[in-house]
């Protein structure tokens, strides 16, 4: 039928029938561009309406705090996407400034994201007085701060690593920066950014359940959001909504993954540096299929890709100068000296301002307590770490040798780790009160509750992509039982643990700040740790303590990275990869 | 043979480069690549850059492109000093270098739109040269889904559209398989002979001796370390050109001769004796084993011609030079003009089974080369016969760069197991003389 339509209608009247892929994207673009109005139209209402209007635990309310909730997720993304461009490049394309900014960033990501929101809220609720915006802000940031660092990362590494025949290419078409940029650069970064994003946007959906609703000293927030609608449910032991907003947040995150994660690791697949066809592996998306080849989506679109492709083309630079001289090594020289010079002395006024501030109210007596309680959450994080791996790594290899049971599992793993399993606490809190357990052991596993899922899909991953000869060779030669674990299976999946293990352990000390502190109603059950430390100051608006332990925690993550997982990982890359 | 030193004919310098040099590295480290270069490109030529690797020919190729400045001599294009990348000069690419995410015809249009063309005139232009290289119907692959040699067409289009003046290739044919290679080189000479191309001059990187007889009119032999210029060879076949011929076979074998000559194609330094700090080629114990067999074998009997012998074993020039100059220091074999012959330590050799091979190499080794004797008296002095790697590396590191001494451990590594005159532990990154027969 279509092709004889085709035969006899003139081409311009044939691309304005719909065809049918038009008729399920019509329905969905509305519904989104719905959404996104009424969403961004109550941002506006003074904050008068946000303290006086309750949250109501209706379910019939959550799918609009649902759309909020996301709504904030995505803000945060475009913002760490913006971020991610400047700060990556900067980074990347500057000497001096790359001496500065990359190890900041290492110590942004280690700076615990809850931290962070302690610090801003008053920032922010100043900064837009009268409006939800402020607190709006606040919580986007939260956010923001759990997802862009990784990205930036990512982004500065692809830009480090640009292959040397695609630059000189660009030279040689004589791309200005600004084209360059746009068909170098960043497309050159995409697969590695996408996949970033995804996992920024996993850990996020932990955070802003913990953003919507704080409480930092005399400043109650409450955002209308999956994250306020629990911790009404927790003030008022509403076990029923408790069980709600999971539903709501599972539909959120499977919605989330259909509609933006799939067809954007779909669509990113044509930037793979791989020269060769992708076999059947490739990832695929119905949405994106809808879209591209859906005609009326693609008529509506062309003017924003068309207009993207002329900015990217555009040249953006003077004409072209006569090359500078170099200038001489002496005067270089001097300027890196007074560079480091102005770096150094503003790490130290920063520093004596930190000092002075938390010794207004804190004495060594107070430091050494605080170290004390790091090292209990240390120890607690490593222990949780190592049961979770002695759990998932048999499992996870069990799963991934046998490609169907993975196809399965593996989303399920994926699903599991984006789902913020503070929803999950109550539910222990109410086993623990009822029972009288010891918080310091029984609290313990919610910290690992939400990211050793990280562990298991990478060992999955990592088995699935274990090579088929060596498996073969192993069974030749009569290797078995532990032997086979030694020397087949645990070195080949070893550079994909440690990538799992390294993003669980930062999970883990995030999670410790909302896992050691939990409430159910007026109870609440305290373990003995940094996390609940940081959690019961920031409730007190204690600065100067806050301080001192998230301070404290940034030592401790960055430590642990330096002695523990930059040498696994090391050993990894260097002695352990396959190819 | 001619030998020459500026191309006939009154046509206009496209190119000229006086004294040109170029090192890399700072102070000690300095590793002059390029030494006292002097080239005059004109209309109407193609012309090769013919040396082995380490000759600096991809270096003087990015100079022209202004993609790498010089660190001495003087650049002019069209009698204008060169600032940068230039217009009308178009490279094509050994790896191809294509964005992979950009389709067949948006890669020929992006240096189109980096010029600011019009949108449709890029169009009809980029098309028009797809349709000239043979493309059509691939205008929306993505490379990815090309075979190799339909990728260079695409490096050859992206380079075409430009209009240039002056076409760069680096090594273009290299990645490709022979009968890809020589299609797309008859190709290219058909156009070029037809006169279907906008480019006036051709510069062609190449260590390919035959490709450079065949395709060019002039060309330029390159010596190593530093690159230095020294043959200037003129081709004075039309086109198209018989390989089969005898005088074309003939300057083949000449342009060897020229290569193997070491007092020529090294830098002048007479036959070079091995230091401690010398760099050693990235040779395996294997080829060298091969190569001796192979030279011992019937019909050669200890004797060939390295064309031959390199047409025999699928070598390229790049391959075939190190081993057979390894060869020379350790021993076994002498190069003398066009032709490799076995030494009497090189024939038995060939005929000694495993072990007695590995007690001649290792002899041959701790006398030859430097370096594996030095390392070997030193384990033998110290207390435990331990050393870590990096004592070694901070020794070389005084007369070679980074690269170089990695590679020269690396090789040293492997030739002194096979040898079986000390031992190395990768994960401690120490040599010791551990399993070393003969040592307590």
């Amino acid at each position: 039928m279509n092709k004889i339509l085709r035969h006899y209608l003139p081409a311009s009247t044939l691309r304005m029938l719909p065809n049918r892929w038009d008729l399920m994207a019509l329905p969905l673009v509305v519904g989104f561009l719905l959404f996104f109005s009424i969403g961004a139209h109550q941002t506006w209402a003074p904050i008068s309406t946000l303290q006086s209007q309750a949250i109501s635990l209706d379910p019939a309310d959550l799918p609009e705090y649902a759309v909020r909730t996301t709504l904030r997720m995505l803000a945060a993304m475009a913002a760490s996407l913006v971020f991610t461009l400047l700060y990556g490049t900067l980074a990347a394309k500057s000497r001096r400034a790359e001496k500065l900014l990359v190890p900041v960033l290492d110590i942004l990501q280690s700076v615990p994201v809850l931290g962070y929101i302690s610090f801003t809220v008053t920032f922010f609720l100043l900064l837009f007085p009268g409006r939800v915006l402020g607190a709006e802000c606040a919580a986007i940031f939260a956010i923001f701060t759990s997802q862009a660092w990784n990205m930036t990362f990512s982004f500065y590494q692809s830009l480090r690593m640009l292959p040397r025949d695609l630059e000189e290419v660009a030279s040689n078409l004589q791309l200005s920066a600004w084209q360059k940029f746009w068909k170098l650069d960043v497309p050159y970064a995409i697969p590695g950014l996408v996949w970033n994003m995804m996992m920024s946007m996993s850990g996020g959906w932990f955070f802003v359940v913990a953003s919507e609703a704080i409480t930092v000293g005399d400043q109650t927030i409450t955002l209308p959001g999956v994250g306020a609608y629990l911790a009404t449910a927790i003030l008022q032991r509403d076990m029923a909504a408790v069980g709600y907003v999971i539903l709501a947040m599972v539909v959120v995150i499977l919605l989330y993954d259909q509609f933006l994660f799939r067809p954007l690791v779909a669509w990113a697949d044509k930037f793979r540096m791989e020269n060769t066809a992708s076999q059947a592996g490739a990832p695929e998306s119905w949405v994106l299929n809808l879209i591209q080849r859906t005609r009326l989506v693609q008529r509506l679109l062309r003017p924003v890709t068309r207009t993207i492709g002329r900015l990217g083309n555009r040249r953006f630079s003077l004409p072209r100068s006569r090359r500078k001289a170099a200038p001489s090594a002496r005067a270089s020289q001097l300027v890196d000296w007074l560079w480091n010079g102005a770096i150094g002395a503003l790490t130290l006024y920063a520093l004596w301002h930190i000092i002075t501030y938390v010794g207004t109210e804190v004495g060594l007596d107070e430091c050494v307590h605080v170290l004390g309680l790091g090292l209990i959450t240390l120890v607690r994080v490593m222990l949780l770490i190592a049961v979770a791996s002695l759990i998932w790594v048999p499992l996870g290899v069990m799963i991934g040798l046998r490609p169907k049971w993975a196809e399965k599992v593996q989303p399920l793993a994926q699903f599991l780790a984006a789902f913020p399993a503070n929803l999950l606490f109550p539910v222990f809190v109410i086993v623990i009160l009822r029972y009288q357990l010891n918080p310091d052991v029984w609290l313990s596993p919610l910290i690992v509750l939400g990211t050793q899922w990280y562990i298991l899909f990478n060992v999955i991953a990592g088995a699935s992509a274990f090579p088929n000869d060596f498996r073969e060779a192993a069974a030749n030669f009569h290797i078995r039982g532990w032997q086979w674990w030694r020397t087949v299976m645990l070195p080949g999946i070893f550079p994909y643990y440690v990538t799992g293990a390294i993003t669980a352990s930062g999970g883990a000390w995030n999670a410790s700040i909302v896992s050691e502190f939990v409430a159910w109603g007026q109870d609440k059950v305290v373990a003995h740790g940094l996390g609940a430390y940081i959690a019961e100051t920031t409730a007190a608006g204690d600065f100067p303590k806050i301080t001192l332990g998230v301070v404290v925690m940034s030592l401790f993550v960055v430590l642990f990275n330096r002695v523990v997982w930059r040498p696994l990982y090391a050993i990894a890359e260097n002695k352990l990869r396959m190819n | 043979m001619n030998t020459l030193n500026e191309h006939p004919g009154n046509s206009a310098p496209i190119f000229s480069l006086s004294n040109v040099s170029r090192g890399f590295g700072k102070g000690k480290e300095a590793h002059q690549v390029l030494s006292d270069v002097d080239l005059v490109l004109r209309e109407g030529e193609i012309v090769g850059l013919l040396g082995r690797s380490g000759s600096g020919k991809s270096t003087l190729l990015r100079i022209i492109a202004g993609l790498i400045e010089p660190s001495a001599g003087d650049v002019r294009y069209r009698g204008e000093p060169l600032e940068g990348p230039a217009e009308g000069v178009a490279m094509v690419f050994q790896t191809f270098a294509l964005f992979p995410w950009l389709t067949v015809l948006e890669n020929v249009e992006a240096g189109l739109h980096a010029l600011q063309v019009p949108r449709k005139e890029a169009r009809q232009r980029a098309l028009a040269a797809i349709d000239l290289i043979g493309l059509d119907g691939f205008e929306n692959a993505y490379p990815r889904e090309l075979s190799g040699g339909m990728r260079q067409r695409v490096g050859f289009a992206r380079a075409l559209v430009v209009n240039p003046t002056l076409l760069l290739m680096d090594e273009p044919f290299s990645a490709l398989d022979v009968l890809t290679a020589e299609t797309l080189r008859t190709d290219l000479l058909d156009l070029w002979s037809d006169k279907q191309l906008p480019i006036k001059s051709i510069l062609i990187v190449t260590h390919n001796i035959e490709e450079a007889v065949l395709m060019c009119d002039r060309i330029l032999v390159l010596s190593s370390n530093p690159g230095r210029v020294v043959a200037q060879i003129k081709v004075p076949f039309a086109h198209p050109r018989n390989r089969l011929e005898p005088r074309f076979r003939n300057m083949i074998d000449d342009i060897y001769a020229l290569m193997t000559d070491r007092r020529s194609a090294d830098a002048s330094k007479g036959r070079a004796e091995l230091k401690v700090g010398s760099q050693l080629p990235d040779v395996s114990t294997n080829l060298m084993a091969g190569l001796i067999e192979a030279l011992a074998a019937e019909p050669y009997q200890g004797r060939a011609g390295m064309a031959v012998v390199a047409e025999r074993l699928l070598l390229e020039v790049d391959d075939l030079f190190p081993v057979a100059e390894m060869l020379e220091h350790l021993g076994f074999a002498e190069l003398k003009g066009a032709d490799i012959s076995l030494t009497e330590a090189g024939k038995l050799f060939a005929d000694y089974g495993t072990q007695e091979r590995k007690a001649q190499f290792a002899d041959h080794l701790v006398r030859n080369v430097p370096l594996a004797a030095r390392i070997r008296l030193i384990l033998q002095e110290r207390r435990g016969h331990r050393a870590p790697r990096v004592r070694f590396e901070q020794e070389l590191e005084d007369s070679l760069s980074e690269v170089f001494v990695e590679q020269t451990l690396e090789s040293v590594i492997s030739w002194g197991r096979y040898a079986e005159i000390f031992s190395y532990d990768d994960h401690t990154e120490t040599f010791s003389l551990e399993d070393v027969e003969g040592e307590g």
